[in-house]
């Protein structure tokens, strides 16, 4: 599903430079849940950026789903991610003026969907987090779970390959953390593979592998046992 | 490659960034609107006096130049200086004949004349005349005809009457054509009464006879009070007044150098002079419109700057979810393009007011200053590609600043 093979990252800051990812080695399956964990500054947000064609690594190897992602330009880094990938954000990342349905949909416009159907498809994933109620309220009328949710139904709406996470509790109080999670987990279980970046330890035990990162290396990859997280809802 | 012009997304998207900054959007399309309603009300005005100017003028045949004789300032050829020139119909005929771009040449006769009808009596200013007067001067009949050849052939007792003339030696709505009146003794019929123009070059003229008659009652023989010469349009007036003058000069025994003993008027150059005061206003009227406008559309471009810079993160999240560069920019374009285009037609109407405000304030009655103050389509069209054209290259600056910041950066911004 993805490979990276030794991966760098350096950013420049003044006249020397940061080397912020040294020779990252990674490898996810079809259908796998994983938490990359670390330490602020231990680079897995840029480890996330990168996956996400957000960011350009300096040199190494990345394919996803058999597909060298090297040198693109903008225009095909954003048909790729509109594609391929699902964004999860810690601060929700709503548009504001939009509704949920309008934001939910926000992703098929871009990909030329017409008008009706993408407005169907928008409130289908809606209804699927249980928000198709609400479609028609803008973010500020809605509580910071339901805007996550309304996140997850925009990164789910283009069926994408991979999601990614980047602290998707970050924002959200414990109770409305693990409702979140159940919502991925459940994704997960319907196939979806996921990548999440957190550093809350009980959020990394939910998912199914826990990939630790350090000053850049990756310390540790250990499959985990999945807490579920229905149980604490 | 326009199919997103007709898309309801794109106009919603438009609506959204309007409506979520109402009342900034309005002050920026302040300046565009300022400089096309400058535009179209000056251009207006302008053509509103042109057309004035046109209609004062419009009577006459503007290529033309009155000459008459006055008293010699210099002896020449055995003749003492202060003689008194006397132009006669030969060398009118001489003119016609001899200077090149001539279209044709009036002479004509005036006099005070005393004139009964009945127990109504007056001194009025008469004018001997030729059909061709017609041509030089446009004679604004009210009833009746013009002198004709025939007239003239048979130096018939005929004349017309001005308006004014009318009124002093007729009864109010009296049927004049047909009648008699008695000048200097003699019995006229009456062919016609005409109407005096807003601009008159010589004397007013109360009544007209024709040249022949004039001559005979007077016994003028072959002499002739003045002369109109009309130049062909595509000659120059000036050079045409010169070599008349050269002439005239040349049969009457006048020294070539002796400015004072042919007076004249030349029409042609005092009518390119009003005209190229007009072609100036609405030279000037052009540069302070697009001015006023390039101005307005940088007010644009500015407010677009800073609203690309407010919304940098969510032009990072659109493009996280796969918005390509380009849909970016487009999108900003077709918001700057937009908004001034909105501003730019909300500025032609209400320029179009402030015409039609003019046209009601000073627009009305034959003494109009302003005559249909206007602006055509095309002035209309071209303003609307021009607001277009400058909308697109001032939305490209903001355009291009909104996709030159990196998504990641986008996304990182609070």
């Amino acid at each position: 599903m993805l490979k990276i093979n030794q991966l760098h990252k350096s950013y420049p800051i003044g006249d020397s430079s940061l080397h912020v990812l040294k020779g990252i080695d990674l490898k996810v399956e079809e259908g796998e849940m994983v938490a990359i964990m670390g330490s602020s500054g231990s680079g897995k947000s840029t480890l996330l950026n990168i996956i996400g064609m957000l960011d350009e690594a300096d040199s190494g190897d990345y394919i996803l789903d058999g597909l060298p992602i090297k040198n693109l330009t903008e225009k095909k880094a954003a048909i790729y991610r509109n594609k391929f990938l699902g964004f999860i954000f810690q601060s929700f990342n709503l548009i504001n003026y939009k509704n949920a349905l309008e934001n939910v949909a926000l992703p098929l416009y871009y990909q030329g969907m017409k008008r009706k159907e993408r407005q169907e498809k928008a409130l289908f994933h809606l209804g699927k987090v249980g928000l198709a109620d609400w479609a028609d309220h803008l973010p500020k009328e809605l509580s910071g779970g339901q805007n996550q949710r309304v996140a997850i139904a925009r990164a789910l709406a283009a069926n994408p390959k991979l999601l990614l996470a980047d602290e998707p509790t970050g924002a959200l109080d414990t109770t409305t953390s693990y409702e979140i999670m159940a919502f991925i987990q459940q994704l997960n279980d319907e196939g979806k593979t996921i990548l999440m970046v957190t550093h809350e330890e009980d959020i990394a035990n939910m998912c199914k592998r826990i990939v630790r990162l350090r000053d850049g290396v990756i310390m540790e990859d250990k499959k985990v046992e999945q807490v579920r997280a229905e149980q604490y809802v | 490659m326009f199919k997103f012009l007709f898309d309801r997304d794109t106009w919603q998207e438009v609506y959204d960034s309007f409506s979520k900054n109402k009342l900034r959007s309005i002050l920026t399309m302040v300046g565009v609107w300022w400089g096309i309603l400058l535009l179209i009300g000056l251009l207006g005005s302008a053509r509103g006096l042109e057309n004035s100017f046109n209609r004062l003028f419009g009577d006459f045949a503007t290529n033309s130049v009155f000459v008459w004789g006055e008293s010699t300032s210099k002896p020449f050829k055995g003749f003492q200086e202060g003689r008194q020139v006397r132009l006669s119909l030969a060398d009118a005929k001489k003119i016609e004949k001899n200077v090149e771009g001539i279209e044709f040449v009036v002479p004509r006769s005036q006099n005070q004349a005393t004139v009964v009808r009945d127990f109504l009596s007056g001194s009025f200013q008469m004018a001997g005349d030729y059909p061709l007067l017609d041509q030089v001067q446009k004679k604004k009949l009210i009833h009746g005809r013009f002198i004709n050849q025939n007239d003239i052939d048979f130096n018939k007792k005929v004349t017309l009457l001005s308006e004014e003339t009318y009124k002093q030696l007729f009864k109010k709505d009296e049927n004049a054509i047909g009648e008699y009146v008695q000048i200097n003794g003699m019995s006229f019929k009456v062919i016609g009464i005409f109407k005096n123009g807003d601009v008159n070059m010589g004397p007013p003229t109360d009544m007209h006879i024709p040249f022949t008659t004039f001559q005979q009652i007077y016994n003028r023989g072959d002499e002739i009070g003045w002369m109109m010469i009309t130049g062909k349009p595509e000659y120059d007036i000036k050079q045409i007044e010169a070599d008349a003058k050269l002439l005239l000069k040349n049969l009457n025994k006048i020294h070539p150098k002796d400015n004072r003993a042919l007076g004249s008027f030349n029409l042609g150059k005092e009518f390119s002079k009003v005209t190229g005061f007009l072609v100036g206003m609405q030279f000037l009227t052009w540069f302070v419109g697009i001015a006023t406008l390039i101005a307005g559309v940088f007010a644009i471009g500015n407010i677009l700057l800073i609203t690309v810079k407010e919304r940098t993160k969510e032009i990072g999240v659109r493009r996280a979810l796969g918005a390509t560069p380009f849909e970016i920019k487009r999108q900003i374009v077709v918001e700057a393009v937009f908004l001034t285009l909105v501003a730019g037609v909300f500025g032609i109407i209400t320029g179009g007011w402030i015409l039609i405000g003019l046209d009601a304030a000073f627009g009305q009655g034959d003494e109009a200053a302003i005559v249909n103050a206007s602006v055509s389509i095309a002035v209309v069209f071209v303003a609307l590609v021009i607001l277009v054209i400058l909308g697109t290259l001032i939305g490209l600056i903001p355009a291009f600043k909104a996709t030159s910041i990196k998504p990641i950066e986008a996304l990182r911004e609070e």
